[in-house]
């Protein structure tokens, strides 16, 4: 993919929560929250300056059939252009970049949420994604995927299950300092390693808890963008990508998925090596080994070297690459389809240099990367600069 | 070439009832507990103690029902709360010889948008009408738009804060 001829940047952001349970707020109320925050972030008036609206839903997470009909309203884009992507919020930042570089708009906002609190047999709900002849017949709980899947990681790049466990004690811990994180805590390795089996090797405590929350974004082009803000985060590099999804032959390794949606995004934004091109990187992590196995999938390290890499202590704030210094999902909560916006929430932040107590210094460029979940196989990355 | 990319007859109904269709069947069970949240959870414990209230937007003057803790016109936060009548008039109405269900109704139905006394005009609750005939050629005679209409409530120790609190809205 070229470099598009627009240039595009996050010029507001806004959020709701984000907690385990949320039951004062409705959807709506939760959305108007994040939407009044990134709107006033922006200084913009939706009702006049706002071309347009990308959601991120999935009917099935909000109980509603054609769920997209009830966003408009809360979001100040009544009579405007509405978009919904059935996908990671990530993929609703790129439909939204695409429509401001199209020339659809000047100004766009992108939303996703989760009510993950509200659906009662969330499992099940995710069970219904597996295939209705081969595998829904045999009663697993989709879990074992994840188990499926870290086995082999283990057994291919030769990671201790120790530096899996790592990544849970890190990025709780990270979360500490993050007042939108759901579930910080201080653990041990022993914590993690001893919490309830789920799926063997794949413990309670290496699988992030749901969360409600909402994440709201502003884009605007180029030369709108600097007459708004001298804070705009640009979007440098995007992609996105989809393997074979059969669970009965799909690559059980190397997250290909994200590989080729790096490959993408570095080059729309020249990048050559990836390793040394990032100040921080927020990093899907739904399951602990999906950090590593994400972070080597990114080309950030050989297969097999992000275990040890967490180990030394290199993907902690201070560290080499500071790696979800958020929290990730494992310390803010996982936010469905809003779960790859919360990572973008955090890089922007810190690329502005509001993160806070958990401060990457002089943060100048981030990496997103986001996993659509339980059993897909669709990722997203961005590339984020201060910089245009 | 063959006219069909796959090679193709016709089903019949034997061929279903006789095993020589495989089909699988799988049930699509969701269970969700909707966060009513302000504006919605004031909302439906007024119905129980049988009463309609709005939210009124200090900019646009509009008074709106059901209430939103958001005008969606000024995008700004509403102001106040504002008690409503029970009474209305019927906005559009259809007359419905079919159940949810797909069931054919003996006695139609008659869901109606009813704009609400205090709220602002064009505001108003979808609902359904009663006491205005039993027979397709009887309701048409009865209702028309503009008809004024007034809720018909559950006894108080009946009700359990739902919008099913109002029976019905009939004639007056």
């Amino acid at each position: 993919m070229r470099r598009w001829n627009t240039e595009v940047a996050i010029v507001g952001a806004g959020w709701s929560g984000f907690r385990s349970i949320s039951p004062d707020l409705s959807f709506r109320e939760m959305m108007f929250e994040a939407a009044t925050k990134a709107y006033s972030d922006a200084g913009i008036d939706p009702r006049r300056d706002l071309d347009g609206l990308v959601t991120a839903e999935e009917d099935f997470h909000e109980g509603v059939a054609i769920s997209d009909e009830y966003v408009p309203d809360q979001m100040g884009a009544v009579l405007k252009s509405v978009h919904t992507i059935a996908g990671d919020g990530l993929q609703a930042l790129a439909a939204g970049v695409m429509q401001i570089a199209a020339g659809a708009g000047r100004i766009v906002a992108v939303e996703s949420h989760s009510k993950a609190s509200n659906v009662l047999n969330l499992d099940q709900i995710t069970a219904l994604a597996l295939d209705p002849v081969y595998q829904r017949p045999l009663e697993a709980h989709p879990i074992f995927i994840a188990g499926l899947e870290f086995r082999r990681y283990l057994e291919v790049t030769g990671t201790p299950i120790e530096h899996v466990a790592r990544v849970v004690v890190k990025n709780r811990r990270n979360a500490l300092r993050n007042p939108r994180a759901a579930f910080p805590a201080d653990l041990t390795l022993e914590d993690v390693l001893h919490s309830e089996p789920l799926a063997e090797p794949l413990t309670r405590a290496m699988a992030a808890d749901p969360a409600d929350g909402c994440v709201v974004f502003v884009l605007a082009r180029g030369d709108v963008a600097r007459t708004l803000t001298d804070r705009a985060v640009w979007i440098r590099g995007l992609g996105w990508a989809t393997d074979s999804y059969t669970l009965e032959n799909r690559d059980w390794e190397g997250a290909r998925y994200l590989r080729q949606a790096a490959e993408r995004a570095y080059r729309q934004a020249g990048i050559q090596s990836p390793r040394r091109a990032f100040d921080l990187v927020e990093v899907d992590d739904t399951f602990a080994y999906k950090e590593l196995q994400h972070l080597e999938a990114l080309g950030l390290c050989r297969p097999g070297e992000a275990g040890r890499w967490t180990a030394e202590g290199a993907t902690e704030v201070g560290g080499e690459l500071p790696v979800n210094p958020s929290g990730g999902c494992l310390g803010e909560g996982h936010l469905l389809e809003a779960s790859g916006l919360a990572r973008l929430l955090e890089a922007v932040l810190q690329l502005r240099g509001e993160a806070g107590p958990r401060q990457v210094p002089n943060a100048r460029t981030a990496l997103v990367a986001s996993w659509r979940g339980l059993p897909t196989t669709t990722g997203a990355v961005a590339v984020l600069s201060r910089e245009p | 070439m063959e006219p069909w990319v796959y090679p193709s007859i016709a089903l019949k109904q034997e061929d279903f009832e006789e095993g020589r269709i495989r089909t699988t069947r799988t049930p699509l069970r969701g269970e969700y507990a909707w966060d009513a949240g302000v504006a919605v959870g004031r909302f439906l414990a007024e119905l129980k103690a049988g009463r309609l209230v709005g939210r009124r937007c200090r900019v646009c003057r509009r008074v709106m029902v059901p209430p939103r803790m958001f005008c969606e016109q000024c995008f700004r936060p509403t102001d106040t709360w504002v008690l409503l009548q029970d009474t209305g008039t019927v906005l559009t109405f259809s007359v419905c010889t079919v159940a949810w269900d797909m069931r054919r109704l003996e006695v139609p139905e008659v869901p109606a948008v009813i704009a609400i006394d205090g709220a602002s005009p064009g505001m108003g609750i979808l609902h359904k009408l009663g006491e205005v005939g039993q027979t397709n050629d009887e309701i048409l005679d009865r209702v028309h738009i503009g008809l004024r209409v007034q809720a018909v409530w559950k006894p108080p120790h009946q009700r359990e804060g739902a919008i099913t609190d109002i029976l019905y809205f009939r004639p007056v």
